[in-house]
């Protein structure tokens, strides 16, 4: 069956004009409300453009002061998940293989595990754990920003795992035996050898856990959860 | 020579789960040596060589260098150094950097190592390469680096797996001759593995010829290329006519088979089968295609005379390689230098070849190696 | 015995210092940051709701007064049920199946175009564009599409302009928008895994059935979505999994009608405090997810291994 090229071209050309208008839209439209000076969040009716918007958000104290928790939770999330996702990367490689399915699957478990979830069970174990330890590490352990930073970190490390598994493909094992021959101790091995060659997955890995932090909002415990009665 | 760290393997076994890989193998290496161990894919030779560094542990077993048992001990502290297959250079360090990692690892400075480098980068030929990356250097080149890289950890042995089967021939040839005078030079024990009997040949003072798992015969070149002591050697290492059937008499170390298609042969028992060998066992004589040689009208020696039809004649530049129907479907090759002549044999003409029965081995049958 | 030999091994072949500090990490994220807390989590939902005053004391049995809630309702009677709590549930998971098959369905094409495409630079081209848009946070895209789907949005102000219709269509209470914005919070997770797979098929394949005549249907079929099955199956568990227990897009886009379990979890938890209900709803929700993904991977025969981008 030949089909007219032309009209397979036709069809392509409109889904993908469709495809990208679904996707793309609300940016668009997202973008040009900001400019928008009416009240209420729309495109049209177009009011007056006007850079108002931004300069109530520079000033809002509150936006300012979450803003700022949000870098630090940023931070934090990074240095955790980078650390464990490439541990457990390394530890993927090196499993004994019929453990390998299983410990896979529960390292990636927490990406697939909805956010409520997560952040609920966070809070829920971490309040025993208080609990169990008496007043005092109260503080410390309720602090919501130490909860949001593990919450955050366990999925996290899960997608910094992933960009560190596809890294570790093209490492070949053989450097590192190359060093361990030549006198090097494991350690000096891994920063010698491993982490040079695994720096630009380092980088983009940062990059991802800080974005995915950054917007990230559902696995946060809400002020009132976290004091509880 | 004598100078040089030995090594030893004692009864050593290397099993993976029920798969055995290396069989009961007992080898003394001398110091100063080059010692091969050669063998088709999969016999377990890398697999001793990567015992010997430390990468892995016997089952059962010792493995010794300098007389000491290195159970236990890491591949970072012993005193061998490894040159891998696909030669594993650091790619994201400069070729001087990679030369000197050894030192580096030490804490020796920066400088005393780019004074190390430079000096074993004229050794190797390639002064003031040093700063190029690995990527920018050719494969002779690479390779190299890789000995300088090895040799600048000074170690007391050199174990090198297959390292020049990247390489093309006019090059490896060169390498071997290098390769050699490397080693009678700085004279540590070179340990090399290769599938490629030319190679052990060539640069080896000892070779181990190995076959699933187990070493066959351990002797020098001639060793093992005029006396074989089985079938698979007689026919991994190089080329070898076969001549299946009986044996008809012994005497002293001279045996005469009755073989299937040429009558009566008179042979050399081959040294590790003396004694053992008698009248009535199957057994196969192996004659080299070097050692035949054309009858020309007077005749010779019924016993040591073999006429076969001519199927091929190949012109090979140095060498004519003229093919002749043999035993069961198989061929006999006869290899005759080229001295000008136009060619040696007509296609069908029945020849009759001749051989020196001293050329000529026997032994218990057995398995040849695959084609 | 086979384990100490497992971690001797490990030790060996990294080191005492690093290879605890690998250790460490990992069990620290595996048993501390994913396993105790569902467990937890677990226990509690097995609980009553006591003030703190009473916790560990005689009060504090387990119970499956929570499940009971979610089947019976606040009565307990037999006879009656949960039917509120139970519509959203079923709403949840049938809603998540049907963003997932027209996710798959919408994506598919794209994935076999970028995958086969011959024309390398385009493809780069469409990749970026189809990322630019994650870069916005999750909310913001939800708000966005609530405008273009409200009474005064685009949509509406173009339908009456061109006199497809007289008055603004409802989008949201019909709980359209709130679909529109699941399948789009989640196209990504199912192109990208798809785009993969269906990259590293060899064109030959498909130009060898050309040649030989088949059709595309039988192309498809036969070849290309055999091949594809990781990623369709890598895509679909996540798109299913995420959409089942979306926040966002529900609580933004969704209509008076359209309560989406989630929401029932978090409501449990912030508004009124109790968290053991809470738990219970979320490991209901949990498990159910689970069993459906795993279901689905043993009806097309996928394994677990499969999945990751």
């Amino acid at each position: 069956m030949k089909s007219n090229p032309l009209f397979g071209r036709l069809a392509l050309g409109l889904y993908l004009l469709i495809f990208f208008g679904y996707l793309l839209g609300p940016l668009v439209v997202m973008s040009m409300t900001a400019f928008n000076s009416s009240g209420f969040p729309s495109v049209s009716p177009w009011a007056c453009f006007t850079f108002e918007w931004f300069d109530v958000l520079f000033k809002d104290e509150r936006i300012l002061n979450s803003i700022k928790n949000s870098f630090m939770v940023g931070f934090g999330t990074v240095i955790l998940s980078v650390a464990i996702g490439l541990a457990a990367s390394l530890v993927l490689t090196q499993v004994w293989a019929r453990f390998r399915s299983t410990y896979y699957t529960i390292i990636i478990a927490p990406i697939l595990i909805p956010g409520v979830v997560l952040g609920i069970s966070t809070l829920v174990f971490w309040d025993r754990v208080s609990r169990l330890l008496g007043p005092g590490t109260d503080a410390f352990l309720h602090n919501g920003l130490f909860l949001t930073i593990l919450g955050q970190s366990t999925f996290i490390a899960s997608y910094t795992m992933l960009v560190f598994v596809a890294r570790l493909q093209r490492f070949d094992p053989g450097l590192t035996e190359a060093a361990l021959d030549l006198g090097a101790t494991h350690t000096q091995a891994f920063r010698k050898i491993l982490l040079p060659f695994m720096r630009p997955a380092i980088a983009s890995a940062s990059v991802l856990a800080f974005l995915a932090s950054f917007e990230n909002y559902n696995t946060r415990p809400s002020p009132s959860a976290v004091t509880r009665p | 020579m004598a100078d040089g760290v030995g090594v030893d393997l004692d009864n050593v076994w290397i099993r993976f789960g029920d798969f055995v890989a290396v069989r009961d193998a007992n080898v003394h290496i001398d110091g100063g040596d080059f010692f091969s161990f050669l063998g088709p894919s999969g016999c377990g030779k890398t697999t001793i060589l990567r015992a010997i560094s430390g990468f892995l542990d016997p089952s059962e077993g010792r493995v010794l260098i300098g007389g000491n048992d290195m159970a236990g001990i890491g591949p970072n502290k012993r005193p061998t150094a490894l040159i891998f297959q696909n030669l594993a250079l650091f790619p994201l360090m400069k070729v001087w950097e990679n030369i000197t990692f050894s030192m580096e690892v030490t804490g020796a400075s920066a400088s005393e190592r780019r004074k190390r480098a430079d000096e074993l980068l004229d050794m190797i030929a390639l002064d003031g390469q040093g700063d190029k990356l690995p990527s920018e250097l050719s494969g002779g080149q690479k390779q190299r680096v890789a000995i300088a890289r090895a040799l600048c950890a000074q170690p007391d042995v050199l174990l090198l797996n297959e390292p020049l089967s990247a390489l093309d021939l006019k090059l490896r040839q060169h390498m071997r001759t290098d390769l050699r005078e490397i080693q009678k030079r700085v004279g540590i024990t070179f340990i090399y593995i290769t599938h490629d009997q030319g190679e052990a040949l060539t640069m080896s003072d000892h070779v181990a010829v190995m076959r699933a798992g187990v070493i066959d015969q351990i002797g020098s070149g001639h060793d093992v290329y005029d006396q074989p002591a089985t079938p698979f050697e007689a026919s991994f290492v190089g080329e070898n006519n076969v001549f299946r059937g009986v044996i008809d008499a012994v005497k002293g170390n001279e045996a005469l088979i009755r073989t299937n298609r040429s009558g009566d042969l008179r042979a050399q028992i081959t040294p590790s089968a003396v004694g053992t060998l008698k009248v009535g066992d199957e057994a196969m004589m192996f004659v080299r295609p070097e050692a035949l040689s054309l009858v020309n009208g007077t005749g010779s020696e019924p016993m040591t005379t073999i006429t076969a039809n001519v199927i091929n004649e190949e012109f090979e530049g140095n060498s004519y390689s003229v093919f002749l129907e043999g035993d069961g479907g198989k061929e006999i090759k006869m290899s005759l230098p080229n001295v000008g002549q136009e060619r040696v044999s007509s296609k069908g003409s029945n020849l009759t070849l001749k051989y020196d029965a001293a050329n000529a081995v026997v032994m218990p049958t057995g398995e040849l190696a695959s084609e | 015995m086979k384990k100490p030999m497992i971690f001797s091994q490990f030790f060996r072949n990294n080191g005492a210092f690093l290879g605890s500090v690998m250790m460490f990490l990992v069990g620290f994220w595996i048993i501390v940051l994913i396993l105790l807390p569902q467990l937890s989590m677990l226990d509690f939902s097995f609980r009553f709701n006591l003030p703190p005053a009473e916790m560990g004391g005689p009060k504090d049995v387990y119970t499956l007064h929570n499940y009971k809630y979610l089947i019976y309702g606040a009565e307990a009677r037999e006879g009656t049920y949960n039917t509120v709590d139970l519509m959203v549930f079923m709403r949840t998971i049938l809603a998540a199946i049907g963003v997932t098959i027209a996710d798959l369905i919408l994506c598919y094409p794209l994935a076999y175009y970028l995958g086969q495409s011959k024309n390398a630079g385009f493809v780069r081209l469409l990749v970026v564009l189809l990322i630019i848009p994650y870069w916005i946070n999750e909310i913001l895209r939800a708000f966005a599409l609530r405008i273009i789907f409200g009474d005064a949005g685009i949509i509406n102000e173009f339908m009456m302009w061109t006199h497809l219709t007289r008055e603004p269509i409802d989008f949201i209470r019909a709980n359209i928008a709130l679909y529109a914005g699941l399948g789009y919070a989640y196209i990504l997770l199912m192109l990208f895994p798809m785009y993969n797979v269906i990259e590293s098929l060899d064109r030959n394949q498909i130009e060898a059935a050309r040649d030989m005549g088949a059709s595309w249907i039988r192309i498809h079929r036969r070849i290309v979505i055999p091949h594809a099955k990781p990623g369709i199956s890598s895509g679909a568990t996540m798109v299913f999994m995420l959409s089942a227990g979306a926040l966002a897009a529900p609580q933004i886009l969704g209509g008076p009608s359209s309560l989406w379990f989630t929401q029932l979890v978090y409501q449990w938890f912030n508004n009124s405090l109790n968290w053991q209900q809470g738990s219970a709803y979320a490991i209901v929700l949990l498990v159910t997810s689970i069993a459906i993904v795993l279901t689905f991977m043993r009806i097309f025969k996928v394994n677990m291994g499969d999945i990751g981008k």
